[in-house]
């Protein structure tokens, strides 16, 4: 069992009466709890079992406007005075930053709506095992696949968030995650591919028996890929990383990204960035949203936030310490987004196909060719090319290279959104980038 | 070396025999005790932004018979929570009947001292540094619009009981220093990154003045993007200079030589041992002996020794990189390569210092033998999928070559190939071999380890340039 709120709580007052004691001005502490437990098979047998059971505290005293941070997993009462003793002596030596502060007191969470992110049920190693093995089954009916892999992973965890100014909050959450790994081989070549569930409740988990088919079926679609010429064509990104494009928007609108000068879209407030019929919403008040919270990583209440309307960049992501440096007040997002999604395009995915005679659907990217303060984009890729409408035949060993701020402009979204992960995207086309391949 | 046990319901007599106790009917296993400590410094923006520390405590019990690994961890380390663990690796074994490995080979050889990094140097003169650092990128001009420089520094005690109270300790010191510039010139705007490091105290690398030579290498890069244009588009020749961009091997081939994936049969190298998977002339290593280096350990996190492995000899593939687990189901040997982010993880076979040896060609013989191709130097990150093959790495600093010269440079692109057919493709190997700077982390199934690569300038006949040029 994941500790209770009581004790969480007890923890963190206890810091930050000490740390006060010691001359800290002002405190924040965070202390988690998690325990996690998975189970992974490979060809239908048990390859590991692994039990998490972590604690976290994260402390940060201030002197005024000196500031120092402190983590640690050990929980002792020992330790943890050592360790603010440690963090207040090293905030005495920090330089000052006047923008260092905690959170005005009238931005911080004062309503606790019930997000319903926790589910009690507990799901025993064999019962785990019995699902995964639904799901290889499945995917090993398909006679390319030499090799499945399948994890289970039932997680727990209570966190408390503090600081001196009176906030005390917490609440418990709680992931199921299956996922199958498939791999498929022809003469000597092979291909993997996979899906996923993953949901607060045990109950709203996609079938493992559907997992472990759609695996299956993804990865044989991949055998016997070409590399195709280098030429500019409609590229057409699949659900599993057309989410990609968003979390690009996001750290390109992170206030440190803009205060620092290290953003592509630094003064961009008002304009149109993408397409007028396009909106993007991060809204964590989802009830069972894997992105879902009642107030970010500084306690700051957290609301429904529209970023992009009609296509224009309506505000940034804005915490504490940046938000005082632009002269922004924070709207609850240190740490990020919560359930970030583009509002669905108005056109089935299989018009948006069929947009010209040929396409080059993406289905994976690999590396980290972003560059946020340019906008330049080059990844590897792999996918389908598409004529008429229809997959033709696998492509491999291409990148895929543009500008965002051309690819922003050029988004057509199709109507297909689902929330299967914290940020959502439809099937999406974007016109006027460059494959190079052959 | 701290005492695991000294706040605890119990002492190293009980906690080993709870071990015995419980892997007595195992192949292998052991209980793995960690003590890190982290800090981290860094200036941005004209300031100090954050200096933060961090301290981390726990066990992780690892039980393996077959193929079948159990693994538990906690950071409460007492009687109760050990017992607790031993109950479930035992309940997830219950079934099974192995036989305990005794054996582990023994080395008296060590690569780095017992040192605490963040201890040896005072938090006021980090920070002094680190300001003069600001200070002396910012002089070079009102074109610097961002300086971002930092401090990391790790010390990590680890201590390894195997069952019949066989106990492995080590102590292992990590430090990396960090500088980014962004320089903005005529609206455009562009990073140079540079970074040293490796297994000592700060003022080694420090030393002379040395820290203005990591600054100067950033404004370098950054400058040359300034002047970059778009890159091209398609397949052609690349020639690849030494030290760093030696990730080209770590991706391309070093992961498919990793054991778990070669027994598993999911590696596009599985069925290629002693078959020739490389150009003659190649010949690449994993040497975890290297003094000091970042990738370097005296013992890995299996408490075997490390070697220096043969992986490919005159472009024979010869040898994977094994852990315990993956040799035993292999029948062959642990090469020292088990290793784990912290005790939160288990252990996989890694890379430590993967390694290109120098051949008889000179950079300049590269370059002047190339029509139309581009001359990376540097690199940000690689990815691969280790079952098709296919890798990508991002350049930081090329330039385009044209009738044999080196001329204007390009935009950061990304290179795609494909790691079993790529080495066959390297025509020349050059004579100028160097290790990287010390800044490699390496990411495989959520766990990031440090290590490092080296070779000498490399020609690639063919690759893909993901540019955006037609």
């Amino acid at each position: 069992m994941v500790k209770d709120q009581e004790y969480l709580n007890s923890i963190a007052s206890q810091t930050i009466e000490y740390s006060k004691k010691l001359g800290a001005t002002d405190v924040n502490v965070e202390v988690v709890h998690s325990i996690s437990e998975t189970v992974n098979l490979r060809n239908k047998q048990l390859d590991e079992s692994n039990r998490s059971d972590s604690f976290a505290i994260g402390i940060t005293t201030y002197i005024n406007k000196k500031k120092s941070t402190i983590s640690s997993s050990n929980l002792s009462k020992d330790n943890i005075k050592i360790l603010t003793e440690r963090c207040i002596e090293t905030a005495k030596i920090t330089p000052d930053d006047e923008f260092n502060s905690l959170p005005d007191k009238e931005l911080m969470a004062k309503n606790f709506e019930s997000l319903d992110l926790y589910d009690e049920f507990h799901v025993p190693n064999n019962k785990k095992i019995d699902i995964l093995k639904e799901a290889e089954e499945a995917a090993s009916k398909e006679t390319k696949i030499i090799n499945t892999e399948t994890d289970f992973t039932e997680n727990k965890s209570n966190f408390v968030l503090a600081n001196s100014n009176g906030f005390i909050n917490g609440y418990k959450t709680s992931n199921f995650n299956i996922s199958c790994v498939a791999v498929a081989k022809k003469d000597s070549q092979m291909e993997r591919d996979y899906d996923f569930t993953s949901k607060r409740h045990f109950s709203d988990l996609i079938n493992p028996k559907n997992i472990g088919e759609s695996a299956a079926a993804n990865t044989v679609k991949k055998l016997d890929p070409k590399k195709i010429k280098s030429e500019k064509i409609g590229i057409v990104f699949d659900k599993k990383i057309s989410k990609g494009i968003l979390n690009v928007l996001s750290s390109a609108i992170s206030a440190g990204a803009i205060s620092r000068g290290t953003s592509f879209l630094k003064n961009k407030i008002g304009e149109e960035i993408f397409p007028k019929s396009l909106n993007v919403i991060d809204d964590p008040k989802i009830k069972k949203g894997l992105g879902s919270k009642n107030f970010d990583s500084e306690g700051v209440e957290t609301n429904n936030l529209k970023l992009i309307e009609n296509g224009v960049l309506k505000s940034y992501l804005v915490d504490t310490y940046y938000g005082k440096k632009l002269n922004l007040k924070s709207n609850g997002r240190c740490g990020g987004t919560s359930n970030l999604y583009f509002e669905n395009g108005s056109m089935p995915p299989e018009t948006l196909l069929k947009s010209s005679k040929k396409n080059l659907y993406i289905t994976e990217t690999i590396g980290h060719g972003t560059n946020l303060v340019t906008g330049d984009y080059s990844v590897g890729a792999n996918g389908f090319m598409v004529e008429n409408g229809e997959f033709i035949y696998p492509v491999s060993e291409i990148t895929i290279a543009g500008n965002f701020k051309d690819i922003f402009k050029n988004i057509t979204l199709a109507n297909d959104l689902e929330f299967k992960y914290s940020t959502n995207a439809p099937t999406l086309l974007v016109e006027g980038m460059v494959v190079a391949g052959r | 070396m701290s005492n695991f046990f000294k706040n605890s319901d119990l002492d190293n007599i009980q906690a080993e025999s709870i071990v015995s106790d419980t892997l007595n009917n195992c192949d292998d296993g052991e209980l793995y005790l960690e003590n890190s400590k982290s800090e981290s410094i860094l200036l941005d923006d004209n300031k100090i932004k954050n200096s933060s520390y961090s301290s981390d405590l726990g066990y992780g019990f690892r039980a393996i018979t077959g193929e079948v690994v159990a693994y538990s961890h906690s950071n409460e380390i007492s009687k109760d929570s050990i017992l607790k663990s031993s109950e479930n690796l035992k309940d997830t074994l219950k079934s099974k009947k192995g036989t305990y490995n005794h054996e582990i080979p023994k080395s008296n050889k060590k690569y780095y001292e017992d040192l605490n990094p963040i201890e040896e140097k005072s938090q006021n003169s980090k920070i002094k540094i680190l300001n003069e650092v600001n200070n002396y990128i910012r002089s070079k001009g009102d074109i610097v619009s961002q300086v971002t420089a930092s401090f990391l520094g790790e010390h990590k005690e680890i201590e390894i009981i195997r069952s019949n109270s066989e106990v492995l300790k080590d102590v292992r010191p990590l430090v990396r220093f960090n500088v980014s510039v962004v320089l903005e010139k005529n609206g455009k705007k562009e990073t140079g990154v540079y970074g040293i490091g490796g297994r000592q105290s700060y003022d080694e690398y420090l030393k002379n003045e040395n820290w203005k030579h990591v600054c100067d290498e950033a404004f370098r890069i950054a400058d040359v993007n300034l002047k970059s244009k778009p890159a091209p588009a398609g397949e052609m020749k690349v020639v690849l200079g030494p030290g760093w961009p030696a990730i080209l091997i770590h991706e391309a081939i070093g992961h498919g030589l990793e054991g778990d994936f070669n027994r598993k049969k999911t590696s596009a190298f599985h069925n290629l041992m002693g078959q020739r998977v490389a150009s003659e002339g190649v010949t690449i290593v994993d040497d975890g002996t290297l003094n000091l280096r970042r990738g370097s350990l005296t013992i890995d996190d299996e408490g075997t020794p490390t070697e220096n492995t043969v992986l490919i000899e005159n472009g024979i593939l010869k040898n994977f990189m094994q852990d315990r687990l993956n040799a035993r189901l292999m029948n062959t040997k642990s090469t020292g390569s088990g290793r784990r982010e912290s005790y939160k993880h288990v252990v996989l076979p890694r890379m430590r210092n993967t390694m290109m040896l120098s051949g008889k060609y000179s950079q300049d013989e590269m370059i002047r033998s190339v029509d139309k191709g581009i001359f990376a130097v540097s690199f940000g990150g690689g990815q691969v999928d280790i079952t098709s093959g296919k890798f990508v790495f991002n350049c930081t600093e090329a330039y385009e070559i044209n009738n044999g010269k080196i001329g204007s440079p390009i935009k950061g692109a990304t290179l795609i190939g494909d790691g079993p057919s790529i080495l066959k493709e390297v025509s020349m190997v050059g004579n100028d071999m160097k290790l990287d700077p010390g800044i490699g982390t390496c990411g495989k199934a959520g766990q990031g380890v440090p290590v490092g690569v080296a070779q000498p300038s490399i020609l690639i006949n063919k690759m893909t340039v993901g540019g955006t040029q037609l």
